[in-house]
């Protein structure tokens, strides 16, 4: 025979009063580190490389300078066709030698398919309405409406060329002045592919 | 009859006396100080950590010139800064408009951020009450008391260190 004690008592369980203060605290917690977090994110964005899909944007082409007579337009639209996406800005030097050298290259194979879009980076616009006139130049031109596709694009500065082939990958990525033997070696590739 | 002509002469006269002030007032060129007003909240992307008033590049200049027009053309202040925000981006703005990731950022985390220091700190004071009267309740009395509490506050640790 064994004496068992018994206790009738359940072991008492403390029970958390709801706080709303509480609450609070973690949702303030997970809001600062989700922005935080975000903002990580965005600080080590690394520009889009070669092999890579070329991040898409949206443009509003000058008057004048439209694709197919398109006022408005998205790299998805071009897709299908290689497009040479140049960024530049009037107060540019650089950009002054490589300017005509591109629109040689759009006359050249523009009835290939080939879509020339030039960007003006940071620019006001009868800057570079007067620059593109200076130049002569009849491929499509667009602003960077807030900055976003030198953005995107994480551009270091200007002049810079993004190569981009049929299927949306960027195939080269000049930094500085492209020249005709570039542009000769590298469209014919995106062509042929 | 001939002094309501005369009337309409002289007021011609009066015109046309104001026609030369009001094109000198429409040709009153806008200043550096007043282009440096609206360009000193304003940072372009290419030299991002510098205000544009200042900022010695070709692209800065070029900015300035057409804050100068836009002045020129009658804008206001917040039309200029409006313009620059939807051509550039709110990131150019010194004090980018309260929309979108800016009023995340600069308005509601900074608000939740002081929220969560004083509930952390509330809760830090209720923790220190709490801990406040136990420690309290127990000070070390000693058996025998001389009057002096700082005689028998040095008494009670040297019985206490005995009874260890």
């Amino acid at each position: 025979m064994t004496d068992t004690i018994q206790t009738d008592a359940a072991p008492e369980k403390t029970r958390r009063p709801f706080r709303w203060s509480m609450v609070a605290l973690w949702v303030a917690v997970i809001a600062i580190l989700a922005v935080l977090g975000w903002g990580l994110v965005n600080t080590n964005a690394t520009r889009p490389e070669v092999g890579q899909n070329a991040p898409n944007f949206n443009v509003e082409f000058f008057d004048g300078y439209e694709w197919e007579t398109r006022s408005v337009s998205s790299l998805a639209e071009m897709r299908g066709h290689p497009v040479v996406l140049n960024f530049w800005a009037s107060w540019c030097v650089e950009c002054r030698y490589e300017t005509d050298v591109l629109e040689q290259a759009w006359l050249k194979y523009r009835d290939q398919g080939v879509v020339f879009v030039g960007v003006a980076y940071a620019d006001v616009e009868p800057k570079s309405i007067a620059y593109m006139k200076e130049f002569n130049v009849t491929f499509p031109h667009a602003p960077d409406l807030g900055t976003d596709i030198s953005q995107d694009y994480e551009i270091t500065g200007v002049p810079e060329t993004f190569f981009i082939d049929k299927d949306g990958l960027i195939r080269h990525v000049q930094i500085g002045a492209v020249n005709q033997q570039m542009l000769d070696t590298l469209i014919p590739q995106m062509l042929a592919d | 009859m001939k002094n309501h002509k005369m009337f309409r002469v002289i007021l011609l006269i009066l015109l046309l006396g104001l026609l030369p002030a009001a094109v000198y007032a429409q040709s009153d060129p806008i200043t550096d100080d007043e282009v440096n007003q609206v360009a000193k909240d304003v940072y372009c992307p290419v030299c991002e950590s510098t205000p544009l008033d200042v900022c010695p590049t070709a692209a800065c200049a070029d900015w300035r010139e057409l804050i100068r027009t836009k002045l020129a053309e009658g804008q206001s202040r917040d039309e200029i800064l409006e313009y620059f925000a939807r051509q550039y981006g709110d990131g150019v703005l010194s004090n980018p408009p309260r929309r979108g990731v800016n009023l995340i950022i600069l308005w509601i985390l900074p608000v939740l951020g002081v929220l969560l220091a004083l509930l952390l700190f509330s809760r830090m004071l209720r923790g220190l009450r709490a801990a406040a009267p136990q420690s309290a309740a127990a000070p070390p009395r000693p058996k025998s008391s001389t009057g002096d509490p700082t005689l028998d506050d040095y008494i009670s640790r040297i019985e206490k260190e005995i009874e260890e």
